[in-house]
């Protein structure tokens, strides 16, 4: 038995690494994803114009205006005149924000009197507000560290630091989420493909009256993807780590083990989307059915806590929810195996789940 | 009116610079009021010419006028007047006999007046007026070629092209196919049909025989098949076993080629050799040689140099199966309903050790149902099918390590070497350690594969993927073996000497079950099983099917003579019945 299912295991990494063609699939794309993903797809905020509007002309106004424009997040000022000017400057996109100081700025401050400024953002880049917004309500922070250190009015300081990744560097964020989706992918369409791809050859009738039990076939064709997936992670982890520079902080051992757990999940549903599939358009189709939705319910764009309560409560089986959670703690915070196991107990019964449904559908599909 | 409709003038094309051309210095002219055959086997360059005659491709060097107008400059005046039918014609599975229809009346601008004449008429035509409101994807192979052929008949064209329209399609539709061609024939019309298959290329009243994409004939069948008349015989009459006969037949000087032909031998004599002593042969005592008349595959196989000997290097490697088992392969009242439909019903056959049983029958009839359970792949409604003895879904694991199967496609991976190939096979089989090794080294030395070891199966030329699909699927030596269409596709030679394999493994006591659609290979068969809307309607030896059928219209019927009278016969007792 051991050596029927070696020579199919044989036989499909030949067939996957002979064809030039299929060997590019499964090296360029992902690298181009991981790519595009950790320089394109960066929710940073940086060079952005900003439109200052000061009709203040004291020294705490102009010191206020320095520190606005001082800041790595604006690359661009525009200086604005009167107030009639502002609409014209958001609509038409020229900054994402204007910092308006009223005329009365300085003197309100030397009286010890409230001393408003306003912060007009383009409520049409709603990302890029917030973090802008964020960014000012820093500065002003800061401006007012100042003027109490001056002695003037004592306000209340907060002192904000990002743990694990202290600079905000966004790659920290990706790269370890990619690690995820992109093993998601080649665990998918490997085995969605292969039954597929044999359908079409019409080799699968040939495996099917050879003394191969299905289970073999199936343990054939999950265990190829499992590796080829495995080997693919290690790689992106790889060029993660040394060339994109992210840091990894936790256990490798843990990250592989759960990666084989998760893996298994998928491959359980790569298996059931292919002995559905009588082609291999079929199959891509089917592959991407499952992709997208649990993608966006991974937490990988927006966090599951902000989603309605029945889409997180559907979000519990998904298997990418739960080894996102553990690529991101192993990269940036060295979890203990204790919360590794929590996450990986679930995607364990996903797997027992979508590899018995894979296995009794593969049975019944070739009655 | 020109006497030439199409004129080819040293026509060369390649697919890349670097490959070999895949038609070289082609020079010829087909005339309009014929069916013209395009023959020659698989990757002979059929195809490829079909579709320069379109001007989908443009030569390499050479000319190519259809009806005065040049491929290269004149391409869009050439479509008005091509009808071309692709090998899979574009046919839309979803839609519907009639929606296809007016799919293609759309494509080719013809209007709404006169468009439901055209679809009365073509639907009469092809007889697929019934069934307007069927899916094509849901028509047998034979009725969705006749609605390609309806659909490139929509508008009449000046020049015909059918790229291999007999592919796949039983005797029965064939005929028709061949009817409806010959009824489009007129003064204005050329007509040229594709075919590997050389009894139809008889038919035609020109043929262009192609050849590794060289032109090897053109005229008149007769003129080639004139080169070997007086050379063909039967031995008739043989009490001893007629596969050896054959066998020791091709060992002989003086002999270039032979086939069985049920319980007959034929043969073809070398030019300027005299007939072997019957003696020799050991056929028995009531033999004797009968001359007859000479074929277009013999003029063909005799043009390439004669056919393959009459040993099998596969059959004298093979250890000889135990003669324990009087019967091998058993089918019981196998019987398969898909929902409302049966497929096939209470289908019971028994093979004997040693026996080559044929499965034949119209498409659809449930021929491959049958076979499809019989090796495991379908679970029968109802009923048994048993290989050696051993229930398929009871210890299925068991009976299929005892049978081999290969199927029309040569089920190859083609992305493997032919090595790897023959390592992947014996390692699902269970081959291991030394005697792996050597059972892959015996299959490479007997199918003469050293040559394309590292090569990946699909770029093999077809003689070898034939080769190599055999020598996986025997490589575990099998008691039964199983064949779907196995030489669909393959030229005359390969075929022989597949079947010198086959005899050769059938006289060691393996037994064959084969579906074919092709009546040459029927006629190796010992016993044939004619299945008709999912019934076993007659089974016997080829020789006692043809007796059945003797009719004073009919003295001596060919094989597909009596498969479709056969067929005839069985709806007439039953439309009594009803």
């Amino acid at each position: 038995m051991f050596n029927r299912i070696r020579a199919l295991i044989i036989k499909e990494l030949l067939a996957l690494l002979r064809d030039k063609k299929s060997r590019m699939v499964l090296i360029v794309p992902p690298l181009i994803q991981l790519f595009i993903f950790s320089f394109a797809a960066t929710q940073e905020v940086k060079n952005q114009t900003l439109a200052v509007l000061n009709l203040d002309h004291g020294q705490p106004a102009l010191n206020l205006e320095q520190d606005f424009t001082a800041a790595r997040t604006f690359s661009g000022v525009i200086r604005l005149q009167r107030p009639e000017e502002i609409p014209a400057v958001i609509n038409e996109q020229q900054a994402i924000a204007v910092l308006w100081i009223p005329q009365d700025f300085s003197r309100n401050l030397e009286r010890g009197q409230a001393a408003p400024v306003s912060f007009i953002l383009d409520g049409r880049k709603t990302n890029a507000a917030q973090i802008v917004q964020g960014y000012a309500v820093r500065i002003i922070n800061n401006y007012r560290d100042k003027l109490a250190g001056k002695g003037q009015q004592s306000g209340i300081n907060i002192v904000a630091r990002n743990w694990f990744n202290p600079n905000l560097d966004f790659r920290w964020y990706t790269l370890p989420s990619l690690v995820c989706i992109l093993t998601t992918v080649i665990g998918l369409i490997v085995t969605g493909l292969s039954v597929a791809r044999e359908r079409e050859m019409g080799t699968f009738e040939q495996l099917l009256v050879s003394p191969l039990h299905p289970l073999e076939i199936l343990v054939g064709k999950a265990l190829p993807a499992l590796l080829v997936a495995m080997i693919e992670g290690a790689l992106i982890v790889l060029i993660g780590v040394s060339l994109l520079q992210v840091p990894f902080n936790g256990s490798l051992p843990l990250l592989f083990a759960s990666m084989g757990v998760f893996l298994l999940a998928i491959i359980g549903v790569g298996l059931f989307v292919s002995s559905l599939s009588m082609t291999q358009q079929q199959a891509v189709l089917g592959a991407f059915m499952f992709l997208v939705p649990a993608t966006i319910l991974s937490g990988f764009a927006s966090p599951i806590e902000n989603m309605p309560h029945w889409l997180q409560t559907i979000s519990y089986a998904n298997p990418l929810r739960y080894f996102m959670t553990i690529v991101r703690g192993i990269f940036l915070k060295d979890v203990p195996a204790t919360v590794v196991w929590a996450q990986t107990w679930p995607m364990a019964i996903i797997a027992c789940v979508t590899l018995s449904i894979a296995t009794w559908l593969f049975k019944k599909r070739m009655e | 009116m020109p006497n030439e409709s199409l004129v080819i003038e040293g026509l060369t094309y390649s697919y890349g610079k670097d490959l070999p051309p895949a038609l070289s210095e082609l020079s010829a002219t087909i005339r309009p009021g014929i069916v013209t055959g395009l023959v020659g086997p698989d990757g002979a360059g059929k195809t490829t010419l079909m579709r320069l005659m379109t001007a989908l491709l443009l030569p390499s060097s050479g000319h190519l006028t259809v009806f005065g107008l040049d491929t290269r400059s004149n391409a869009s005046q050439l479509h008005e007047i091509i009808g071309y039918m692709p090998q899979k014609f574009g046919l839309y599975e979803d839609l519907s006999v009639i929606q296809n229809l007016r799919l293609y009346a759309d494509l080719r601008n013809v209007t709404t007046v006169d468009r439901k004449q055209v679809f009365a008429r073509l639907l009469d035509f092809t007889g697929l007026e019934p069934f307007q409101k069927r899916l094509a994807g849901r028509l047998s192979g034979g009725m969705k070629q006749k609605l390609g052929l309806a659909c490139a008949l929509i508008r009449k064209p000046r020049l015909l092209l059918l790229d291999e329209p007999s592919v796949g399609v039983d005797p029965v539709s064939r005929r028709e196919l061949w009817r409806m061609v010959q009824e489009l024939v007129d003064e204005e019309t050329a007509v040229i049909w594709s075919t590997a298959y050389l009894d139809e290329a008889e038919l035609c009243q020109d043929v262009l025989l192609l050849d590794n994409g060289q032109l090897m004939f053109s005229g008149p069948p007769k003129d080639l098949t004139e080169r070997v008349a007086g050379r063909c015989f039967q031995i008739q009459g043989i009490s001893n076993n007629r596969r050896q006969v054959l066998s020791t037949a091709l060992q002989q000087d003086e002999v270039q080629d032979g086939i069985v032909q049920g319980q007959n031998v034929r043969m073809v004599l070398r030019a300027g050799h005299n007939q072997p002593a019957l003696s020799v042969l050991d056929a028995g005592v009531e033999a004797r040689l009968t001359p007859v008349a000479p074929r277009f595959e013999d003029a063909y196989i005799d043009a390439l140099g004669g056919g393959p000997g009459g040993i099998s290097a596969l059959a004298t490697a093979m250890t000889p199966l135990p003669d324990d088992q009087e019967v091998t392969v058993e089918a019981d009242g196998l019987t398969k309903r898909f929902g409302n439909f049966t497929a096939a019903e209470n289908v019971s056959f028994a093979i004997r050790r040693g026996e080559i049983f044929g499965l034949l029958g119209p498409n659809g009839a449930g021929k491959s149902t049958t076979f499809k359970m019989m090796c495991g792949l379908l679970r029968p409604s109802s009923g048994t099918g048993r290989v050696v003895g051993l229930d398929l879904q009871k210890a299925p694991g068991k009976a299929r390590s005892r049978l081999g199967y290969m199927a029309q496609k040569f089920s190859l991976y083609g992305d493997l070497s032919a090595r790897q190939n023959l390592v992947f096979f014996s390692g699902v089989y269970g081959l291991t350690g030394m005697q792996q090794k050597e059972t892959v080294t015996r299959m490479i030395d007997i199918f003469g594969l050293q040559p394309h070891l590292t090569d990946s199966a699909k770029d093999l030329p077809l003689g070898f993927k034939q080769r190599l699909a055999l020598a996986c699927s025997v490589m575990h030596e099998p008691a039964v073996l199983f064949l779907d269409e196995p030489t669909s596709g393959v030229d005359p030679l390969t075929r022989r000497e597949f079947w010198t394999h086959i005899n050769g493994l059938v006289e060691h006591g393996v037994t064959v079950l084969v579906t074919t659609h092709f009546m040459d290979e029927a006629e190796y068969c010992d016993r044939i099983g004619l299945i008709y809307r999912g019934q076993m309607i007659a089974t016997g030896p080829p020789d006692e099917l043809k007796s059945r059928t003797r009719s004073p219209q009919m003295p001596d019927p060919t094989l597909e003579e009596a498969f479709i009278s056969l067929l005839q016969q069985w709806d007439a007792s039953h439309e009594e019945k009803a």
